[in-house]
């Protein structure tokens, strides 16, 4: 299944646009590996990441983690890269009552604050150097 | 298969998301996913930081404004007069013909029978004077109006509490009816019910109202608040006390 996106507002960014195959995003957004130090900073970051917000992880210096996900420890070992990809960037697209945000969408969305229109809550590097880090979680 | 991106995501919005309503048996105040220290900090009037504005409400009651009459000069004891006042609004207002939440009805006053300016929303008086006659209904049950003229209202309110909003995607019924008690980050998430109002909310160091603390949820998941007393602000002012039409005031609360 070949997915574009599209139809942004006017004053918007386009996303990359990406190819969904079954239940993975298996081509990087940037044609380049992320950096999992990065990545695990925007994980930990309430501010940037907010994951921790609704999992927990192996970052014990975050002692407030939230426990309506399922853990991110092994998430590595039970997703390919692919897959992970898929979920953070857009998991309705798996399970359209998830509450896990699309973390690469602009469209489709409803009362969008002013500071952030048209702007997807992780950038395309961002997503790549959250899933390197992912990929360390075994 | 090639489709597009955006199409995708109308199906997906227009698809209801079925969330459950908390069952009457289920519903529990925030009171109840607090820790023992702040519950005592609410039980106890010498130690609840509200009860300063529920004074301080109580002297405005009996000050008479310029050439008009004090509220007590309308309306006497509000021991009496306003006893059930706070748990039966929003109320359906036959001059504007829409609901008006409690501290627009206190504007109302201010304005019409004491030709005084309006308080401005979140404003010192307003939300002493909403204390002082909130506390008046302490312990009684949530009563909201029975009025046909409410329904399209209270309907809106609830769609709007069902709908995914900001740049997070999400509803308040995706963590309030869906994910109670579970935690985010470390706070557990309360059923929203809007027992308490207004609160004095230890983040804030100070009381707020209930639009306050909308409008936290609201950023919290990114999306643009609306303006203070807008009408959508009290459709889901209204939704929320008819899910909590039974439960007891408990004016003013304490909360994290
Ligand atoms: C508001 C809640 C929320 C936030 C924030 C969130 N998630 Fe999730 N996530 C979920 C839920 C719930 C699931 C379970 C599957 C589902 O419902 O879609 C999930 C599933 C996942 C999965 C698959 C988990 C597994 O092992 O089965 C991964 C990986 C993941 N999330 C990573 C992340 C990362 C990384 C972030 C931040 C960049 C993040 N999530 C932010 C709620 C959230
Ligand atoms: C991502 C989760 C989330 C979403 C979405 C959310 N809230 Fe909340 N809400 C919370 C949490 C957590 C609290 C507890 C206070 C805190 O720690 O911030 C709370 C507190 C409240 C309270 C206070 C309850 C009390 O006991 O005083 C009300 C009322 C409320 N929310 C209503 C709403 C409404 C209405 C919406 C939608 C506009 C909404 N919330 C969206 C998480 C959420």
């Amino acid at each position: 299944m070949l997915t574009l996106a599209a139809s942004m507002p006017a004053a918007a960014q386009p996303l990359v646009s990406y190819e969904v195959v079954g239940d993975a995003i298996p081509q990087s957004l940037t044609g380049v590996p992320g950096d999992a130090a990065r990545g695990r900073a925007i994980v930990a970051s309430r501010q940037k990441g907010l994951c921790l917000l609704c999992h927990s992880g192996p970052i014990p210096e975050e002692r407030f983690q939230g426990n309506l996900a399922p853990p991110l420890d092994g998430a590595g070992s039970r997703w390919s890269e692919g897959q992970l990809r898929l979920r953070l960037v857009d998991s309705k697209r798996l399970n359209p009552a998830s509450i896990m945000p699309a973390y690469y969408k602009i469209d489709g969305l409803q009362r969008v604050g002013a500071a952030w229109q048209g702007k997807p809550v992780l950038s395309a590097e961002e997503i790549e150097d959250v899933i390197a880090y992912l990929k360390t979680l075994r | 298969m090639i489709r597009l991106l955006s199409l995708a995501c109308c199906l997906v919005a227009a698809l209801p998301v079925l969330a459950a309503e908390i069952k009457t048996r289920d519903r529990r105040s925030g009171f109840d996913f607090m820790t023992p220290s702040s519950q005592d900090m609410q039980r106890d009037d010498m130690l609840n930081p509200g009860m300063l504005w529920v004074l301080e409400g109580e002297a405005l009651w009996q000050q008479q404004a310029a050439n008009a009459p004090s509220c007590a000069g309308c309306h006497g004891d509000a021991k009496d007069s306003m006893r059930g006042a706070a748990a039966r609004y929003p109320a359906f207002n036959d001059r504007l013909n829409r609901p008006i939440n409690l501290q627009q009805r206190i504007n109302l006053c201010r304005s019409e029978n004491q030709q005084q300016p309006a308080f401005e929303p979140e404003s010192r008086p307003l939300l002493a004077l909403s204390a002082f006659i909130g506390a008046q209904s302490r312990g009684l049950p949530i009563a909201p109006p029975e009025d046909a003229r409410l329904a399209p209202h209270l309907e809106n309110g609830r769609q709007f509490f069902k709908t995914p909003m900001g740049q997070l995607g999400l509803s308040c019924a995706q963590c309030h009816d869906d994910n109670w008690g579970g935690r985010l980050a470390g706070a557990p998430i309360p059923q929203a019910h809007p027992t308490g109002y207004p609160i004095y909310r230890l983040e804030w160091q100070t009381l707020g109202s209930l639009q306050r603390r909308l409008r936290n949820c609201l950023t919290g998941i990114r999306a643009e608040p609306f303006d203070w007393d807008a009408p959508e602000m009290v459709e889901l002012e209204l939704y929320l006390m008819k899910r909590a039409a039974g439960m007891n005031i408990e004016t003013p609360a304490v909360r994290p």
